[in-house]
């Protein structure tokens, strides 16, 4: 025993002496060759090498610590691992937990401590769990990657915009243009993909969403270019609109309500917009997953073969998949041209795609319920440090290496079966 | 005698140079149970897939003969084999939608029944009692498989999470929910242990029984074919060089030949007249 012990020790050891140097070469540029001014407005490096030992030294210990107690720690957990344990409980009563995020969501705006920010990064957060939720169908449910989902989201902003600049139309007219124009170009990118599959599929959806951007650059006398289309109408509330002084004949809403005006009513009214369209996208995937083509979309994803050889007619089970995806990433591209008032081609780079699948494949392919914390995540999170400056993408980087560590198969807890032949085994049914 | 369900005229299979089937022709009738046997790469696996759609048959006619209509397999889209002439499938190495549960795998099979009775989706997301009484039909379809092949208490189990021959009895019960015409059967007895194949056996006589349909079986398991089969095909090199009674086929010569290789003598190892005889080893 005293062999295997001291074995372990220098093992450990081992493996802490090469985590520290990988981390003494990466200080070196990182934080040991800091550019200053050194007068002139020229630009000199100042090394700073006791940062960079201090680094290597932080990783040294951290890593003897973690690969010397792994034993214990693994003893002490027991046989399930700890996010089991932690989500259980989570997974057991996801209904009622669920209803309390829901009604801890619409209180948000009346809490005390709802200020401006605190609405608008909510806002920001529930786009992207719309979006993530809207993609989840696509890659989740029915396992085509798509590189370029924002290109949908451009589409929905877009039309929006367009309509309500040159036709006038009201919100609640556009939106479902924009998310029926989505839809077709879901449909349009869809047919000639579908051949494709895995990785292939990835490239073209990738190059599919340039040739969107790429377009509304170009096409100047439409879209403006790289101009962007400003002065877009902003919502109303149901046909109030949100100004201090609306134009002779019309009624505000803080004068209808007799309120005074605060320029709260409007974002606050968004943030409420956003959450309907949110939890409608919620209701609607969660209830196509239970329907036949629900079904067939996660029977495509695991096996297209099989499916063909069941009479599924794949072609179409795909197409509906892009195009349901997309009309959902249509409305939110809507809602962002109406919250926003202004659009250009910089908001829908590639990155945001990436990001979207990132919520998607973090939360862990498929789940609801991951989308949400991986938008916390992702969104939330590296707004509330800002101030961390420069740091927060570096903690956005390491947090995502966490995750992908402690969790890859992402924040999910497990596939609920679309339906069930012995009840629900959380209400005590038959089973 | 009934006019045959399949009727297989001269399918041929090239594949570049290579000819995979040359020229096979062949019946299979309801409420029988044709198998097709012969060495490896004999093409036995290629005529299914020339029937269910995922090959073109280079030539040849395949027609299905559904309460007189008739459907010509080689002109119909690759999912319309399934839906319109009823033709089922399983595969050599299973392919069971693994990450969905048992119940789910069978609901899968009856999409195109539950996607009109869903009115595409529409009935179905607002929950109309029509949609909710078809989806009750089919959760007693697949009920009713499940309990033939003794799985009803894993029904909201993984597929992937069941024992080999589970799976394997599963993927039948998946094509049969499907309600088809006919079944193709790509070595269903592969890797199964004695017990699993007997329960296998009387399985597919209680489908070709009860249900009166065509079953279309390849098999190396000599067992299996010599116990259950109405009727034997032999493929050797892409052509049919036997056909017939399972006891004809069994002494003919050519396919003894073509078992055993180009030998004057005809007289057989002992181990391979058992194994030919369906031994009960």
């Amino acid at each position: 025993m005293q062999n295997s012990s001291e074995n372990k020790l220098a093992f450990a050891l081992k493996s802490a002496v090469a985590a520290g140097l990988v981390a003494m070469v990466l200080a070196v540029p990182i934080i040991g060759l800091p550019a200053v001014d050194i007068g002139g407005g020229t630009l000199g490096l100042e090394p700073r090498w006791m940062h960079v030992g201090l680094a290597a030294i932080i990783v040294f210990v951290g890593r003897f610590l973690l690969v010397s107690t792994a034993d214990k720690r693994a003893a002490m957990s027991g046989d399930e691992p700890l996010f089991e344990r932690m989500v259980k409980p989570v997974a057991q009563y996801s209904k009622p937990i669920g209803l309390l995020v829901v009604i801890a969501a619409i209180a948000l705006p009346f809490m005390p401590f709802a200020n401006r920010y605190v609405v608008d990064v909510a806002t920001l957060t529930l786009i992207y769990i719309m979006l993530g939720w809207g993609l989840n169908i696509v890659v989740g449910l029915a396992g085509l990657l798509d590189l370029g989902y924002v290109a949908f989201y451009a589409v929905g902003a877009y039309s929006y915009a367009l309509l309500a600049i040159h036709f006038d139309f009201s919100f609640w007219i556009c939106l479902p243009m924009a998310g029926a124009f989505a839809a077709f170009f879901g449909v349009i990118l869809g047919f000639p993909v579908l051949r494709l599959r895995g990785d292939y599929l990835a490239i073209v959806t990738l190059g599919f969403g340039e040739m969107i951007r790429i377009v509304l650059i170009n096409w100047y006398d439409v879209t403006k270019g790289p101009d962007g289309l400003s002065s877009i109408p902003r919502p109303t509330f149901f046909g109030l609109p949100f100004k201090r002084r609306p134009p002779e004949g019309i009624e505000s809403f803080h004068q209808y309500f007799g309120l005074d005006y605060s320029s709260m009513h409007r974002l606050i009214f968004l943030y409420f917009l956003i959450l309907l369209l949110a939890l409608v996208t919620y209701w609607f995937s969660n209830r196509m997953r239970s329907l036949p083509v629900g079904r067939a979309w996660e029977a495509l994803r695991e096996d297209e073969i099989a499916c063909r050889s069941l009479g599924i007619n794949a072609t179409n089970t795909k197409l509906t998949a892009f195009a349901v995806g997309a009309m959902f990433g249509g409305f939110a591209g809507s809602f962002f041209a109406t919250r926003q008032g202004f659009i250009s081609p910089e908001s829908f780079v590639f990155i945001e795609s990436a990001v979207i699948l990132a919520i998607v494949v973090l939360g862990g392919m498929g789940s609801q319920f991951g989308v949400v914390i991986a938008s916390i995540f992702l969104i939330l999170l590296p707004e509330i440090f800002r101030e961390l400056e420069e740091y927060r993408m570096l903690a956005f980087g390491a947090g995502m290496v966490l995750i992908m560590v402690w969790r890859p198969q992402g924040l999910s807890i497990g596939r609920a079966p679309s339906i069930r032949l012995h009840g629900d085994p959380g209400k005590g049914g038959a089973s | 005698m009934t006019a045959p369900l399949l009727n297989v005229e001269h399918l041929t299979m090239r594949f570049g140079g290579l000819v995979a089937i040359d020229s096979v022709s062949f019946e299979a009738r309801a409420g029988e149970i044709t198998a097709i046997i012969g060495p490896n790469g004999a093409g036995k696996t290629t005529v299914f897939n020339c029937l269910t759609g995922f090959y073109k048959p280079t030539e040849g006619r395949l027609t299905v003969d559904r309460g007189g209509e008739n459907y010509l397999l080689e002109r119909m889209m690759g999912h319309d084999i399934g839906q319109k002439a009823k033709v089922a499938r399983t595969f050599q190495n299973i392919r069971l939608f693994d990450k969905m549960t048992v119940l789910e795998n069978l609901m899968v099979a009856q999409h195109n029944k539950l996607m009109q009775a869903s009115g595409w989706s529409i009935k179905g997301l607002l929950g109309l009692d029509s949609f909710k009484q078809a989806e009750k039909e089919a959760v007693d379809l697949a009920r009713y498989w499940l309990e033939r092949i003794d799985l009803v208490d894993q029904a909201d189990d993984d597929a992937d999470s069941l024992p080999y021959g589970d799976q394997r009895r599963l993927e039948i019960a998946r094509a049969m929910c499907t309600e088809p015409t006919l079944l193709c059967l790509d070595e269903p007895a592969a890797g199964l242990n004695p017990a699993e194949s007997a329960a296998l056996n009387e399985l597919l006589l209680y489908i070709r029984d009860k249900h009166n349909i065509g079953i279309l079986l390849i098999e190396h398991d000599m067992s299996v074919v010599m116990k259950i089969s109405d009727h034997v095909i032999v493929l050797d090199y892409g052509r049919k060089i036997a056909d017939g009674e399972p006891e004809a086929v069994r002494n003919d010569p050519n396919v003894i030949r073509a078992y055993l290789g180009e030998d004057e003598d005809s007289e057989l190892p002992p181990e391979i007249q058992a194994d030919l005889e369906g031994g009960d080893d």
